[in-house]
């Protein structure tokens, strides 16, 4: 009908008009690219030999990307694209500030660096099985949460990276597999089914799903409207996606099952997802829900950093151990969350990150001792240091970095947030910080103790599989040690971030320009 | 489920399912239907098909395996996205042509091609999810 | 209406949960089902009822000229129900496999992946 309509429409009251240019595509960009490689290796899934040089070739795209992105974001600020030109709130947004660059970054790194360790450690039926496809279909998920600026494309972009997440941990089927994505799928799925119930209870409140638009509006309606209810949903919702205590239970039961290379990706992304939209529900939208909150968003951080270093203290598998580890980093994560200064809120993002390139590495470390000493139990391993001195290098950098003592990059976040609970005299908060700094370096040295110091007769035929394996999990000691080293960038953008987060009014006045505000 | 009747009946009942549900795809654009029902009316002609004739029939009629579908669902979905760089508007904008073909207007457009995409997809996933259970009944 | 709708979603809720708290796979797969449509339920009550209206904008006008249904409340549950759907699809698939693999559907027996009787980390070098 849009030819034949004789009346004449004046588009500029519904459309966007001013010209998209190069620059904005890179706020779709990621998302874009990762969906278009997820079709390709999906398309020739069958053609092994094809599925390393696009799985390489994507992610390379998607790093520069990012990086392209992040720059854009560092010299202008929040940029914003709305999709199909229909002017916000009616047109999906989709809005990037420091935080999701940073994020998008961060993940695009960690993508690039998995999927080479997985072309060596995956044999060729697990890739024909689909690896890439979801691997693809995965990172445009996590990529579109932290990019999104609509609440409900959150949660569609949460259920994108939740199938594909069933499917890479189900991949190659074996009982233990089976086992633990029953349980990983379940719980997860009520948990966005919660988030969507309280996304049906935000638009009846608020009758849009614009999160500025939201952000925007929320002060107007704070007096008549339920939104201390909103608050607790989407705090329940997200805090069970990130693993928080109580809630947490599904983490240390299916984290362990799938391929090595799956577990280090679900560690460094997934739950950091939950805790991106932690930070950009209850920091962005509900800020004095949140504040009202604190008290209980901190008691449960120190309950979830306490109870998962100490889970980790009782693990004699190694992975199992690491799952814990993943859990008590939320717990550290969402103490920045709780305080809610500038910088507590900068503090968790630098420790986000941090924790995203360690767990990543941390997992992938576990892969190559098990397969070097031939063992993922504690009690049975051994004779790392003879198999691998490579590994036996990585592996003691890597543990005590988690913790936090110089010169890695866990020091700094943990300093942030330790001056930031003292700052508002939440002195527990620091000490549970510092305690369970502490245990998770009793459980992770004392793997590293046993595993790759202690005498012990190697594996026959048992190697580290080759320089492509290993290749990644030095450039990501690599990254922990620049950081730890020089952590200035990292930190000035963390800051920005956290004042971009804070500042409602100008993350909407780049949303709705003036001309087309009421 | 392998009486003779049903096994006559059945290939001329899925291929006239899966021209319905082309007709439903198409008619999506301004009246109801669209690629995803469209898709799933087409998925549930290839099931019946493989629960008259069995799974490897389906299979071989198919010729492209169903994942392969859905990757090419998916690519020229994204393409119908992304095309709207040409034309310096944001991602995911309609946009239409009209060319004339033997004297009858045609309206083309971007959406257009990404309903097709959604409904490849369907077809894709909800048939190979259909044909793996099949498959396992045999067993 | 509205009231109606809302004690409908109540109970939708009350059986969803039920289900959900039962040890078998497969009626916890029903619970997620029915929770799902419970929550369509909501946010179409939470969008607003109205009396059917189809939102059509006549030809000659630029906007609807009567009070029209409201259609953001009905693409947001079909995107709901598609993903719902594949869901179920998946989760069904899953238990079946699960019953096969496992040999059973009641979760307290899955302990594959954390066995009930694990060994405790060596408390000395």
């Amino acid at each position: 009908m849009a030819g034949s309509s004789d009346t004449i429409v004046d588009l500029s009251q519904a459309m966007v008009t001013a010209p998209t240019t190069a620059a904005d595509w890179l706020v779709i960009a990621p998302v874009a690219l990762c969906l278009t490689f997820s079709a390709l290796s999906l398309m020739f899934r069958k053609d092994v030999s094809r599925q390393a040089p696009l799985a390489i070739v994507g992610f390379a795209l998607l790093l520069i990307v990012a990086i392209l992105l992040l720059r854009h974001v560092w010299m202008n600020g929040t940029m914003v694209m709305t999709m199909g030109r229909w002017l916000p709130p009616f047109g999906i947004s989709f809005t990037v500030d420091m935080l999701g660059a940073m994020f998008v970054l961060t993940t695009a790194v960690i993508a690039l660096l998995a999927s080479i360790h997985a072309l060596a450690d995956l044999d060729s039926t697990q890739l024909r099985y689909g690896f890439f496809p979801f691997l693809f279909l995965m990172i445009g998920g996590v990529c579109g949460a932290f990019l999104t600026g609509d609440i409900f494309n959150l949660y569609v972009w949460f259920e994108v990276l939740l199938i594909s997440s069933f499917g890479l941990l189900v991949l190659g089927s074996e009982r233990e597999q089976i086992d633990g994505t029953t349980k990983y799928a379940y719980l997860n799925l009520v948990a966005t089914t919660l988030f969507l119930v309280a996304t049906g209870y935000l638009y009846g409140i608020f009758g849009t799903l614009n999160m500025a638009d939201i952000a925007r509006k929320a002060p107007l309606l704070r007096e008549t409207a339920p939104l201390m209810t909103l608050a607790v949903l989407y705090f329940f919702a997200f805090g069970m996606k990130a693993a928080a205590f109580p809630v947490n239970f599904w983490l240390p039961a299916s984290y362990h099952t799938p391929r090595i290379v799956v577990s280090a990706l679900f560690a460094g992304l997934l739950t950091k997802v939950g805790v991106y939209a932690l930070l950009r529900s209850l920091v962005v939208l509900l800020p004095a829900e949140r504040a009202i909150l604190a008290e209980l968003i901190a008691w449960v951080a120190a309950s979830t950093m306490l109870l998962g270093a100490l889970g980790a203290l009782a693990q004699n598998d190694i992975r199992r151990l690491l799952g814990f580890v993943v859990v008590s980093g939320i717990g550290v994560m969402m103490a920045g969350l709780a305080l809610g200064s500038p910088l507590g809120l900068s503090g968790a993002m630098v420790y986000a990150v941090h924790s995203m390139l360690v767990m990543t590495a941390l997992y992938i470390a576990a892969g190559l001792a098990g397969s070097i000493t031939g063992s993922m139990a504690i009690g049975a391993t051994g004779g790392g240091h003879k198999a691998d001195p490579l590994l036996a290098f990585a592996v003691p950098a890597l543990r005590p970095s988690r913790a936090g003592p110089p010169p890695f990059s866990g020091l700094w976040p943990k300093a942030m947030l330790v001056k930031a609970s003292l700052d508002v005299g939440a002195w527990w908060l620091a000490g549970a910080i510092l305690l369970t700094g502490l245990l998770t370096s009793i459980a992770t040295v004392r793997v590293f103790l046993l595993a790759c110091w202690r005498d012990r007769e190697t594996v026959e035929g048992a190697t580290s599989g080759g320089l492509l394996r290993a290749a990644p999990l030095a450039a990501l000691l690599a990254m922990t040690l620049a950081i730890g080293v020089y952590p200035q960038p990292l930190l000035e953008a963390a800051n920005t971030a956290a004042a971009a987060i804070l500042d409602n009014a100008g993350w909407a006045a780049k949303v709705f320009p003036e001309a087309v505000q009421p | 489920m392998n009486t003779l009747i049903f096994r006559t009946v059945a290939p001329f009942l899925t291929s006239l399912m899966v021209l319905f549900s082309i007709f439903v795809l198409l008619r999506g654009h301004n009246e109801p239907g669209g690629g995803f029902i469209g898709g799933l009316i087409a998925a549930s002609a290839f099931a019946i098909y493989g629960i008259a004739c069995g799974v490897s029939p389906v299979r071989r009629a198919l010729y492209f395996h169903p994942m392969g579908i859905a990757g090419f669902g998916l690519f020229i979905a994204c393409v119908a996205g992304i095309m709207s760089i040409f034309v310096n508007v944001p991602f995911m904008t309609g946009l239409w042509v009209f060319p004339k073909v033997f004297g009858v207007e045609l309206a083309l457009s971007t959406p257009m091609l990404f309903d097709i995409g959604v409904y490849l997809v369907v077809v894709g996933a909800i048939t190979s999810i259909a044909l793996a259970l099949e498959e396992r009944e045999e067993d | 209406m509205e009231t109606a709708l809302a004690v409908l979603v109540g109970v939708f809720f009350t059986f969803a949960i039920y289900l959900l708290l039962s040890r078998h796979v497969i009626r916890m797969l029903l619970g997620v089902a029915i929770l799902g449509n419970g929550v369509n339920l909501l946010i179409f009550t939470a969008g607003r009822i109205t009396r059917e209206a189809p939102p059509i904008i006549p030809d000659h006008l630029t906007v609807p000229d009567v009070a029209v249904a409201n259609p953001l409340p009905q693409a947001l549950i079909l995107t709901a129900i598609v993903i719902s759907f594949s869901f179920f699809a998946f989760l069904l698939v899953l238990a079946m496999r699960a019953y096969q693999e496992l040999d059973t559907d009641d979760t307290d027996d899955m302990r594959v992946a954390e066995p009930a009787n694990d060994v405790a980390p060596p408390v000395s070098y």
